[in-house]
């Protein structure tokens, strides 16, 4: 059998399911904002099952930022790290196996989602109450999760006994720290469904403890941002220098951004909850303090991949102070997609930072703001570069070439100015008029004349980012069924350290960040657990309001 | 590890924007008296809108001239009261909570934001000196009415 036969079918089952996930997730999005301004199409989805608003947009939450997202990082990291050591998965079957439970998961959630019977949105709080498959499902899908990651932590240990001494290629590496992340993340809503959720959805206990519920769902809920950025970080560290013709300017950097997100991304999850009765504010600020030095791995992101990108259009004849950006690969698709999404994630990243603000928070928590915010993030930064990596990736895996590099270019740019004008009408609606998410506002009683244009503006933005989804399909369709063979095979873009010194040993040694992630979090969020654990009252019996 | 100058530059410069920012964070929450909910009172969701718990009869209560505090009691599909009418110039303390499943409470244009969890009471107190009408909307999802809780509190000049 040709040498990585298995990855790369476990990689495109993954990549395929996640894309089939995005497809029906995302037809929601451009409904949505249709909605709002006055077209409302949900009556005549009743003939396909849609039975609301609410449980499209429960689709469009669950699909998009949990099963897309999470199939394809798995699936993406089994490419990178097997390719990142130029070596096979240790048990492929293991891995096989992870996929098997992750779509035994997505199987389970989706009934009852397609059914009416789980539109408790993707953050399901209790005590909404959806089926307990649901519930399940999503466990499985987690499970699942850690099985690949395992399976690629066996992997790391065969290649470590053969190469002792070396330093871990930085794909490989930045790959692994993120599913470690995962994994600890995880736990989190792990302890919500296994412990809280299921054994009331059961009704083996009579109530549950929703102020305990939402601290472990974003003890996750964060980290989680973090689990879908750092692969498009991945790529644009690691990959995309080399795509622009460069080198990785500052390797070492690159790796200790990596580790600071893997002790930073858990203990700040009560930003989420400044507004929560029941946390005391001392630690509300500790976690705004946590979230605001969490900004300084993304800042050095920001130098170092502009760098990395720098060098690249040097070495094409760049010319300038700022003349060379136009000698980057601007005509290539992947390239492309994955420039225009950092550019998107700059004002995602601004922000963020006002979320974070223990103060301004008040004027942004739980208004459209915040879907504003996170379509700049998880919708473009993490999104478009998915579909930029996809744009190799995808020959690499079918052998056939990119089926049109110009409608890559349109999908991107299309994708860049849609998100540009919804997030901008978002945005605004959400701070000036405090105009709450997650409403179903085209028939609110307190829609107000004032929101329309900016409404408006979001609904043409979604215009562009229907379009621009088509697109997508249309080329995936084309690579995989109809383009031509590859004349020569692709291989993985790996970017080379500007320079070759290897990177300190401490950069390249688990057990200090470990312990030193650990211990942040018990810091962090011991003694608030540990209040939430000893006063649980689980007083609420579930409500289904759908 | 060898860090390029410009780049050590770049970071120190981060990092002291950072610290910056926080202490304005920190400077304005004290220096305007920013608040947000804590634990505040823990009740039970099957009883407190009953008669004679701290939510059976809701609404706007007069502590003096000028001050006053607003039981809201949230429920699907609607806060109780809907309509809040104080004088401008008075101070009035919200005290929520949902007999359900979670709701969120802003009042418009205002730094009143709160989440509203059935077992917990949100407190925060505000000032209106601006007479005028301010919605505030259900900002949490609660079925498939969420998108008619609403309410307005009513500052009369």
């Amino acid at each position: 059998m040709m040498k990585f036969a298995r990855e790369n079918r476990l990689t495109s089952w993954h990549i395929g399911i996640a894309l089939t996930a995005l497809f029906i997730g995302g037809a929601f999005g451009p409904l949505q904002k249709m909605e709002h301004v006055g077209i409302n199409l949900y009556p005549a989805l009743n003939n396909i099952g849609i039975q609301s608003y609410y449980q499209g947009l429960s689709l469009h939450g669950v699909l998009n930022a949990l099963v897309w997202t999470t199939f394809f990082i798995t699936g993406f990291f089994v490419f990178t790290v097997s390719r990142s050591w130029n070596r096979e998965l240790r048990y492929p079957r293991l891995n096989t196996a992870a996929l098997i439970v992750m779509t035994l998961g997505l199987v389970s959630a989706a009934v009852p989602l397609l059914g009416n019977k789980a539109s408790v949105l993707y953050t399901f709080y209790p005590p909404l109450q959806a089926d307990t498959f649901f519930y399940l499902g999503l466990t499985l899908v987690v499970v699942g999760s850690w099985i690949v990651g395992y399976g690629l932590y066996f992997t790391y240990g065969a290649w470590r006994k053969d190469n002792p001494g070396a330093r871990t290629p930085f794909i490989a590496l930045a790959s692994l720290i993120t599913m470690v992340m995962w994994q600890i993340a995880t736990l989190g809503v792990a302890a919500e469904i296994l412990f809280l959720i299921i054994p009331w959805s059961l009704g083996w206990v009579e109530g549950i403890d929703p102020q305990l519920s939402r601290t472990f769902f974003w003890f996750f809920g964060h980290p989680l941002v973090y689990f879908w950025l750092l692969p498009a970080y991945v790529s644009w560290y690691g990959m995309l220098p080399k795509q622009a013709g460069g080198k990785l300017f500052s390797e070492p950097l690159a790796r200790l951004v990596f580790w600071l997100f893997l002790a930073l991304s858990v203990p700040v999850g009560l930003h989420h909850q400044f507004t929560d009765p029941g946390v005391p504010a001392g630690w509300k600020v500790l976690h705004a303090v946590l979230t605001f030095s969490l900004f300084i791995p993304s800042l050095i992101t920001a130098f170092t991949v502009v760098a990395s990108l720098e060098t690249g259009a040097r070495a094409r004849g760049g010319k300038g102070l700022i003349g060379w950006i136009g000698k980057l690969p601007w005509g290539d698709p992947s390239y492309a997609a994955q420039n225009l999404a950092m550019i998107l994630f700059v004002f995602g990243g601004i922000g963020g930072l006002i979320n974070a603000s223990y103060n301004v928070n008040l004027a942004v928590h739980n208004t459209m703001w915040v879907p504003g915010h996170f379509h700049l993030t998880l919708g473009s930064a993490v999104t478009l570069s998915f579909f930029g990596i996809l744009y190799w990736l995808l020959p690499k895996l079918s052998g056939r070439q990119l089926w049109s590099r110009k409608v890559g270019l349109w999908q991107a740019w299309a994708w860049f100015v849609g998100m540009l004008l919804m997030s901008n009408g978002l945005h605004i609606v959400g701070l000036i008029f405090s105009v709450p998410r997650r409403s179903m506002l085209g028939v609110a009683p307190y829609l107000q004349p004032e929101w329309a244009p900016f409404l408006t503006e979001a609904f043409i933005g979604a215009m562009f980012l229907a379009v621009s989804g088509i697109l997508v399909y249309v080329n995936v369709i084309g690579t995989v069924f109809f383009a031509r063979k590859l004349e020569k095979p692709i291989e993985m873009p790996v970017a080379e350290p500007l320079d070759p010194t290897p990177a300190p040993a401490w950069l390249d040694s688990w057990k200090p960040w470990l312990v030193g992630t650990v211990a942040l979090i018990l810091v962090a969020y011991g003694p608030v657990l540990f209040a939430l654990i000893r006063d649980i009252a689980s007083t609420s019996p579930g409500f289904k309001l759908w | 590890m060898h860090i390029n100058r410009y780049e050590k530059f770049w970071i120190i410069l981060s990092s002291l924007l950072l610290v910056i920012f926080a202490a304005a964070v920190a400077t304005s929450s004290i220096a305007y008296g920013v608040q947000v909910p804590v634990p505040e009172q823990r009740v039970d969701p099957r009883l407190v809108a009953t008669p004679g718990n701290l939510f059976g009869e809701p609404g706007l209560r007069e502590l003096a001239p000028g001050r006053y505090e607003a039981y809201i009691l949230s429920q699907a599909w609607s806060f109780s009261p809907r309509e809040i009418r104080i004088p401008q110039g008075s101070t009035v303390t919200f005290y929520m909570t949902s007999r359900d499943v979670q709701h969120g409470f802003k009042l418009q244009g205002t730094n009143i934001n709160m989440m509203v969890l059935p077992g917990q009471v949100s407190k925060l107190t505000a000032t209106f000196d601006k007479p005028g009408t301010y919605l505030f909307m259900c900002h949490e999802y609660c079925g498939v009415g969420h998108q008619s809780m609403y309410g307005q509190l009513i500052v009369e000049g």
